[in-house]
């Protein structure tokens, strides 16, 4: 019988090792190890023996079985694996073909500018104040200590609606208004982005619609040094840490003493270029300490409070940053120049 | 302001800096250098010739030859000017010369005949055309003067000159004039300042003889001072001041014209001469202009004058407009030989007023525009007087006749040492600020620490305190500045609600795949009252108007954002880029009287627009256009994002929308916009193809937009679906069903969506087939089937009811 049980298993050994799919496997599981199969049988006529040889016999079929069921699991798993990766490989694809688009939009430069803008200087403690962009004259004017005649007013030729409105020529209005809120009581602090609109015709550099961001700060105690801080941390975020600032007098109504702030230019870094017109430096915003009129016009005690402001065009810090040659390409909408920017 | 260095250092000394470090600090202290114009490099080797003989050219008609004595040599130059002669003292370039724009001279053969140099014109010297004298406009230039031969040209006609634009700020007009120029760079160099020394030999009569001045209004013309210059020769003004009139930018005529014009850059006082013979009267009447008078100015121009208009008059007719331009009928001529002389004060809105009427904007009207200094006016007079009579022969008569009620007060302006420093930010000694003082001659008092500062008039646009904080600080200088952060009370900065959900509405559409858009708030008339919002247009707008628009595409304020939108499509489309997807956050601005009498209301929309292919896959064969539900899409997602509910749509007729494909959206009971497709016909106008839009009303939907954070718990019982279709008329509405739905499948039913909907073969004609998905769900427990039987029961039978609706099996 033990003869029989070696040879049952050799002999099962052979087919599963030469046993080719996994059909033909299952086959050979069936007919050793099945309920019919010849292990069973000689099983089956265990009783003839021994009480001394029946375990040892049956000991050893079970070590049989387990022997061709264990080669048979490997054997199994080794076919499946050769059946999957066959499989696998029938299903390749050409990776290389596009994928399915997933529209993509994207800020308009300007927004994304005046919100970096916007980000920039409410870290530093300011809230963005907004104001209507049809404005009476005297907001826009002169509550900025432009009265009416004055020589200044040349200086921004406006679109006037009536004898009082007009489309404001600059975001300062929403400084006044914002100030008379507060009813003479600081600290003031606010950055107001908008459009603006002058009497320009339309061309390479310039344009009858644009945007501005104005900042005002007025509190107790604001130093011209204070201003010159802030646009220096402002200058340096938005354009890099290696430029440097300058500031230089100017003259605007609504400040004294007035400055306008150059900062040093990426191209020639301060050698003198075209860029900058061969001075070095590049001119980017107007600023100033809030004159005392313009306190006192909107309640503010001048012996009391010092404020500064500051604007600036986004238009042409973009076109700055960019090198941007056209600043109608910002109200064309062309596709291709808005689609440039949406990861800029 | 052009400020030639060479007349500049008359009065400064700026030998020690270039013109480039000039430029440098002259910006740096206020104000901005706009340019340098020099043509010394380019120019070399032009000396002073003596024509000795001038003959025809043998060979050629229009040619001369020219035997030229330029001190050490004798040249034979072959000149074709017209106007070149036997004994004129001539410019003339030396072989090896250059000249402006890059020509070299060198010997030359001309038609067989040597040709050592050229006799030069004042063009071909790099002067303007437009300030060359009339006479040499057409031929080369002839010295007036006894030049030495062989003397450097270069110098007598002021080409090694160095010309500085002056950009100036409204609030710096003393430096329109040559001594106002002096004393800011004098103060930035820290160098004494050489003033002109102003003094008249005259004669014994007496200007009041011939003369007298009536001003009829004081506020107007507070001062004007006439004086009278007799036996004057009129002629060529001298070289220097035709050089520096040039360098200035005005065209020598005469030397009267031209000594007036010398005052003017000069002094930055404008002055006019009359010819006291055509004058017309022994009297000067300033006043304001008759209704419908008429006068012909200087340039044969006859202009009619406004009643606010201020005129000088002989006593019955015009003879000047104030500050802007004389009459052609007193002008000095060359005959002229007594001279009536005017320094006024004119007030700068009159004038400003006048030249801009008869758009006649001049050296003389810019300066009385902005104000030129009431303690300079007669010294100029007598600056004119003194030149007259040195270079026009002139004898000047003794005194003036003048009205005076000229303000000439100064302002005083009192501050100490802190104040500038506290407004500064800097520690600023108080000799450092009397220094500055010192520098810009302001004369001042101090008391310790406490400056009390006369500012010269000169100087009109310091007034205040602040004004002598922006002295100090420019002439100190802007970089010595420290750069400090603001020490007041600390605050927190941030974003409003409105402000933070406009950001996320961006961030959501610019996510959905479109691009936004700027476009222009005017707009055309059409374009102004174009693809308005019904419920706008329910209030009647008039769209605002401007009262100059400076061309009829932005003449008028929009009332929707689309009609410009749709231009940005056209302007995309006939680029070739078909596939478009626009939106803008912007102000539309309402207004509804017919004359606008206050200020309009600003109302925000969030507009936008689809055009072309939507879904663009192309391999795989799925390209598919946009239609209506794309963008209602792209709504819905919008009201999700900012968890706006009870949204519904309705269809509607809306002007310039297509009929069959437009829905206006409200929420509850509220309007707050519209979508749906263009109609054909305008798309047609705009070479588009179907285009989808949408338009809300910003303010609505921020205040809808339901902010609460709060948290559901997620169901643990699992939900139940069940599909359900009906047959209805092809007219009923799904959103009505669903919401029909929706009321009877309380309080287990969860979600309805519509998943199939079929009209056609095996359905009766003007009916459809609409079917529906339920999803059931009890958060307490697992649902029963007989709840969900329920449910369903009561669901099937309010469809039936209310659309007339047949189950389908």
């Amino acid at each position: 019988m033990k003869e029989r049980l070696e040879e049952l298993k050799q002999e099962a050994l052979n087919k599963v090792t030469a046993a080719s799919d996994i059909k033909e496997l299952q086959e050979v599981r069936v007919s050793y190890l099945g309920k019919k199969g010849p292990i069973t049988e000689v099983l089956r006529g265990m009783g003839k023996l021994s009480a001394e040889e029946r375990p040892v016999v049956g000991q050893l079929a079970n070590d049989v079985r387990e022997a061709i069921a264990n080669e048979l699991n490997q054997k199994q798993d080794q076919l499946e694996k050769v059946a999957l990766e066959k499989k696998l490989s029938e299903e390749s694809i050409d990776v290389t073909l596009p994928g399915r688009p997933i529209p993509t939009g994207g800020p308009h430069l300007l927004t994304k500018l005046i919100e970096e803008i916007e980000d920039l200087f409410i870290g530093m403690g300011f809230q963005v104040a907004e104001g209507p962009e049809v404005e009476q004259d005297y907001y826009n004017f002169e509550a900025l200590n432009l009265p009416k005649g004055h020589p200044a007013r040349d200086m921004q030729d406006s679109f006037y609606i009536t004898e009082e409105l007009l489309l404001r020529t600059h975001t300062s209005p929403v400084q006044a208004r914002t100030m008379e809120k507060h009813e003479g009581r600081g600290p003031v602090k606010i950055i107001c982005p908008g459009k603006v609109y002058r009497r320009d015709t339309d061309d390479a550099t310039h344009s009858h619609q644009f945007t501005q961001i104005e900042g005002l700060y007025v509190d107790k105690n604001v130093r011209m040094s204070d201003l010159k801080g802030v646009l220096n941390a402002f200058a340096k975020k938005m354009f890099g840490q290696t430029r440097e600032i300058r500031l230089r007098p100017s003259f605007f109504p609504f400040t004294e003493p007035s400055v306008e702030m150059d900062i040093s230019c990426k191209m020639c870094h301060g050698e003198g270029c075209s860029v900058c017109k061969q001075t070095g430096w590049i001119e980017i915003l107007g600023a100033g300490m809030v004159h005392p009129n313009v306190l006192k016009m909107a309640g503010f005690d001048p012996d009391q409070y010092t404020g500064f402001a500051f604007g600036m065009g986004p238009e042409r810090i973009a076109m700055l940053k960019y090198g941007i040659d056209d600043i109608r390409h910002f109200y064309t909408n062309d596709v291709r120049f808005l689609k440039q920017f949406h990861h800029a | 302001m052009l400020v030639s260095l060479n007349w500049l250092k008359q009065y400064v000394n700026v030998d020690k800096v270039s013109p480039e470090e000039l430029a440098e600090k002259v910006t740096k202290s206020g104000i901005e250098v706009e340019s340098i114009e020099s043509i010394a490099d380019q120019i070399s080797n032009v000396v002073v010739g003596h024509v000795l003989s001038c003959e025809q050219h043998p060979d050629a008609d229009k040619l001369n030859v020219c035997q030229v004595d330029v001190g050490d040599e004798q040249l034979q130059i072959i000149c074709g000017a017209k106007n070149v002669a036997a004994g004129q003292k001539v410019a003339v370039a030396k072989p090896g010369a250059r000249l402006p724009g890059g020509l070299k001279i060198k010997k030359a053969k001309l038609r067989g005949e040597v040709s050592n140099g050229m006799i030069c014109s004042l063009e071909e010297l790099g002067i303007d055309p437009k300030f060359v004298p009339k006479e040499f406009e057409d031929g080369i230039y002839v010295f007036q003067e006894d030049v030495e031969i062989g003397a450097n040209a270069i110098e007598l006609l002021n080409l090694d000159d160095a010309i500085l634009e002056f950009e100036l700020t409204p609030n710096r007009s003393d430096c329109l004039s040559m001594l106002g120029v002096a004393y800011e760079v004098a103060a930035i160099l820290g160098e004494d300042i050489r003033l002109p020394e102003v003094t008249v030999d005259g004669t014994d009569q007496q200007v009041e003889d011939y003369i007298k001045v009536k001003v009829e209004d004081a506020t107007l013309n507070p001062y004007y001072g006439a004086f009278l210059i007799k036996n004057v020769k009129v002629g060529p003004s001298p070289l220097w001041i035709r050089n520096r009139l040039i360098a200035g930018g005005i065209r020598p005529i005469n030397n009267v014209v031209d000594i007036t014009n010398y005052v003017l850059l000069e002094y930055g006082q404008p002055l006019h001469a009359f010819d006291y013979d055509l004058f017309g009267s022994k009297e000067v009447v300033v006043r304001t202009a008759n209704e419908g008078e008429t006068i012909k100015t200087l340039d044969d121009e006859v202009r009619t004058l406004e009643p606010d208009h201020l005129v000088i008059t002989n006593g019955k007719e015009a003879v000047a407009i104030a500050g802007v331009m004389g009459g052609a009928d007193s002008e000095v001529h060359d005959g002229t030989t007594t001279v009536l002389l005017e320094a006024a004060y004119f007030h700068p809105q009159s004038v400003r007023k006048a030249s801009k009427d008869h758009g006649l904007r001049s050296e003389a009207s810019t300066r009385f525009e902005k104000g030129v200094d009431p303690k300079r006016v007669k010294e100029a007079g007598l600056r004119a007087c003194q030149l007259l009579e040195q270079y026009a022969n002139g004898e000047v008569l003794e005194g003036v006749a003048e009205f005076n009620d000229l303000d000439v007060q100064e302002h005083v302006i009192s501050f100490d040492t802190d104040k500038i420093n506290n407004v500064l930010g800097t520690s600023i000694s108080t000799p450092e600020i009397a220094t500055i003082l010192e520098k810009l001659r302001f004369p001042y008092k101090q008391n310790d620490h406490s400056f009390e500062v006369t500012a010269p008039t000169r100087r009109g646009d310091i007034t205040i305190v602040e004004d002598m904080v922006e002295e100090v600080a420019r002439i100190y200088g802007y970089d010595n500045l420290p750069f400090t952060l603001p020490a007041g009370s600390s605050s927190a900065g941030g974003l409003t609600v409105k402000q933070k959900l406009k950001r996320k509405i961006h961030n959501y559409l610019q996510g959905a795949g479109l691009n936004e858009a700027i476009t222009y708030s005017l707009t055309t008339e059409e374009y102004a009252s174009l693809l308005v919002d019904p419920s706008i247009q329910e209030r009647n707008p008039v769209p605002v108007k401007l009262a100059m628009p400076m061309s009829e595409a932005h003449s008028h304020l929009r009332l929707s954002l689309l009609p410009e939108m749709l231009s940005s499509i056209q302007y995309n489309v006939a680029r070739r880029q078909e596939n478009v997807a626009l939106y803008e956050l912007g102000s539309i601005y309402i207004n509804e009287n017919e004359v606008v009498t206050k200020q309009p209301e600003e109302k925000l929309r969030l507009s936008g627009a689809v055009t072309g292919l939507w879904v663009n896959n192309q391999w795989q064969k799925e390209v598919k256009a946009v239609d209506f539900y794309v963008v209602k899409g792209l709504v819905e997602g919008l009201f999700q994002v900012l968890r706006i509910n009870n949204v519904s749509y309705e269809p509607a007729q809306i002007k310039d929308m297509h009929p069959g494909r437009t829905a206006i959206i409200t929420v509850g009971n509220q309007k707050v916009g519209f979508t749906g497709q263009i109609h054909p016909s305008l798309q047609g106008q705009h070479d588009v193809t179907d285009t989808y839009v949408f338009d809300l009303d910003l303010d609505a939907i921020v205040s809808l937009a339901n902010l609460e954070e709060s948290y559901e718990l997620i169901p643990r019982y699992p939900s139940v679906t069940q599909d359900l279709a009906f047959v209805v008329d092809e007219s009923i509405a799904s959103q009505h069903m669903m919401n029909a739905i929706k009321k009877a499948g309380q309080p287990f039913l969860k979600d309805v969506q519509v998943f199939d909907i079929y009209q056609g073969e095996h359905m009766e004609p003007g009916k459809k087939s609409i079917a529906f998905t339920l999803r059931f769900q009890d958060p307490e427990g697992t649902l029963k089937d007989k709840q969900i039987e329920e449910a369903r029961e009561k669901i099937v039978t309010a469809v039936k009811e209310t659309f007339r609706a047949e189950l389908r099996g």
